[in-house]
């Protein structure tokens, strides 16, 4: 269930980038679309009831084993999210640039080049 | 000691020593980029005897830890970006004057190579997406270097499909590790061929995606749209670099990486993943083909041309066989050298004559000799006129095709190479030849360090096909072929055994 819903996340921000017309949203739909993947990668080590996966001395080791989420696609998500705000800087940055020499952020109206 | 590493740490820690140390020297960054890139070129020779290595990093063994695996592919393309990026800042010392912020441009341009070798160097499949993602967001930003209005046009068009690509390669490598629970490549390879998982529904998914991605990253004909636009934006020297290296280190290394050595051709060919990539290819090289036929603008020409040189090594790589492998190495390393030099003379031509309408030149070939010298010997290669580098490669891809009987994309291989030539030869009367315009008259030829970068990819160009000279061959070319032809090998070679 979780997945499906994590896929229609994921749907919704390509839906947005394709569809839409404006700069803004064409930015937004992209972060919605890195989110929709950082969820997906934490759902694949969720564990139900789960705990973090920190082990201390008083444990016993085949209970944490058992019981702890994966440790290692959080590791993942964090350097996604890294990238991620990356790509958001660039891309708004981008974008400031595009106003200042159209005047628009409607991509119907940036269309210099063709071919 | 082991020097792989310091291919990934030496051009990380120049680009961002460049703008700490050269607020006021303009001469400073030249002289640190070039140093850094030609240090570079002469340790990608040098690793050429360590040849094969493994290191681990932070001494942590497979699967635990991340791996940079140095085998005959990693070197073979080592030394093809190396040397590239080397002319290509050698060349830049002159060009980059039209533009503002030398600083700002070494410190991306050596950020984008810290992550092209990294790409190559890897065996982990998450590392491969954060070097990827270093070297396509630099790229996205020297695109839009000159900021004007069509530059970021293109950039932002690029940066769009190149983000909507990655996130599909994340995911990718999410259901991987879903599957297998591991990252390094040639421990999912085992893990793969253990069990029966390549029924899992899960997993084709996830190989067309990669498909997907990395088509998109190497501007396979249906992904192509943002190659035209952002290629001829970019700066001259940026041209060379994207047209000639990124599409190549982004995109059809990390394919071939996946495809033979973590999957393996054998059992891809199941649901006809190789004849996915044929029809693709052939799909790039006669549309790119006939879509450079009807440019004016000379290097959107180049750039469509790139797309028809993809569609060439697509199709050898979706044979298999050790010939189709070898020809498509081969083809990448002669596109990458000649498409370079073609994109560094129309900076050169830029340069002097401040337009790109192939239409407003002609002549030129009486006044800029070297110039009109080194175009001719690019298109020459990449039309396929022997001895050049793009005769031989084309040459291997043919007989590939017609060893493994498909002689029907033989015949259409040898007939995009005739449009190939005729698109070439369109540029070269309007540009070199006929009679010089009068505005053009007294121009003078570009500068000198233009003119010897240039010359010295030049010279590669003529002299590559010495590759194939048995001794030389043995060191370089099919040390490459082996390790992907044989899976078994690489996976011997990471997790030791």
């Amino acid at each position: 269930m979780e997945f499906i819903l994590c896929f229609f996340l994921l749907m919704v921000g390509l839906y947005a980038v394709v569809t839409k017309r404006n700069l803004v949203k064409i930015i937004i739909g992209l972060a919605i679309m890195e989110y929709a993947i950082n969820l997906f990668l934490i759902l694949i080590g969720y564990r139900k009831d789960g705990i973090a996966p920190i082990m201390t001395s008083t444990m016993d080791r085949v209970e944490f084993l058992r019981k702890a989420v994966d440790p290692l696609p959080q590791a993942l998500v964090i350097t996604s999210i890294v990238i991620g705000f990356g790509i958001l800087a660039l891309a708004v940055s981008i974008a400031i640039r595009i106003y200042e020499r159209f005047g628009t952020f409607d991509i119907n109206e940036i269309k210099k080049l063709k071919g | 000691m082991k020097l792989i590493p310091l291919m990934v740490a030496i051009p990380l820690g120049t680009a961002f020593f460049i703008p700490m140390v050269s607020r006021k020297n303009q001469r400073v960054p030249d002289l640190l980029g070039n140093l850094c890139t030609f240090t570079l070129f002469l340790l990608s020779l040098c690793l050429i005897r360590f040849v094969p290595q493994v290191y681990f990093m932070g001494g942590w063994k497979p699967p635990f830890g991340i791996t940079l695996v140095l085998d005959g592919l990693s070197s073979f393309m080592l030394i093809l970006v190396n040397l590239v990026t080397f002319l290509i800042t050698l060349y830049s010392i002159s060009y980059m004057e039209l533009y503002t912020s030398k600083l700002r441009y070494y410190s991306l341009l050596l950020l984008m190579l810290a992550g092209m070798n990294g790409v190559i160097l890897t065996g982990d499949i998450f590392n491969l997406f954060v070097f990827l993602e270093i070297a396509v967001i630099s790229a996205y930003a020297l695109t839009g270097f000159g900021t004007e209005a069509e530059e970021l046009e293109a950039s932002f068009k690029y940066l769009v499909l190149g983000s909507v690509s990655s996130v599909f390669i994340l995911l990718g490598i999410a259901f991987i590790y879903s599957l297998t629970g591991s990252l390094n490549l040639a421990d999912i390879s085992q893990k793969l061929a253990g069990e029966g998982i390549f029924q899992s529904p899960a997993l084709w998914f996830a190989i067309i995606l990669f498909l997907y991605g990395f088509g998109m990253k190497s501007a396979i004909m249906p992904f192509h749209p943002w190659l035209p636009d952002a290629h001829p934006s970019a700066p001259a020297p940026i041209s060379a670099m994207l047209s000639g290296l990124l599409i190549k280190a982004a995109g059809v290394y990390p394919l071939l990486r996946i495809f033979y050595n973590m999957f393996g051709m054998g059992n891809l060919s199941q649901k006809f993943i190789p004849q996915i990539l044929m029809v693709l290819g052939g799909i790039s090289m006669a549309g790119g083909a006939l879509l450079a036929l009807i440019q004016t603008d000379i290097k959107r020409m180049f750039a469509y041309s790139s797309i028809s040189h993809m569609g060439y090594i697509f199709l050898a790589l979706s044979l298999g066989t050790p010939l189709g492998i070898l020809g498509a190495l081969f083809h990448i390393f002669s596109h990458a050298v000649s498409k370079s030099l073609l994109f560094l003379t129309s900076g050169s031509l830029e340069y002097v004559l401040h337009t790109r309408d192939i239409r407003k030149m002609g002549g030129i070939e009486e006044r800029m000799p070297i110039t009109a010298f080194s175009g001719n010997i690019g298109f020459l290669s990449l039309a396929g006129i022997p001895p050049l580098a793009g005769f031989w490669s084309k040459l291997f891809i043919i007989l590939a095709l017609v060893k493994a009987e498909r002689l029907g994309w033989a015949i259409f291989a040898c007939g995009v190479s005739v449009l190939t030539l005729g698109y070439y030869l369109r540029m070269n009367r309007y540009v070199f030849f006929g009679k010089i315009k009068s505005a053009f008259r007294r121009v003078k030829e570009a500068p000198g360090t233009m003119l010897g970068a240039m010359v010295l990819l030049s010279l590669v160009v003529i002299f590559l096909g010495s590759l194939l000279i048995p001794p030389v061959k043995k060191v370089l070319l099919s040390p490459a072929v082996h390790i992907l032809y044989s899976g078994e090998d690489y996976v011997k070679l990471v997790l030791g055994g």
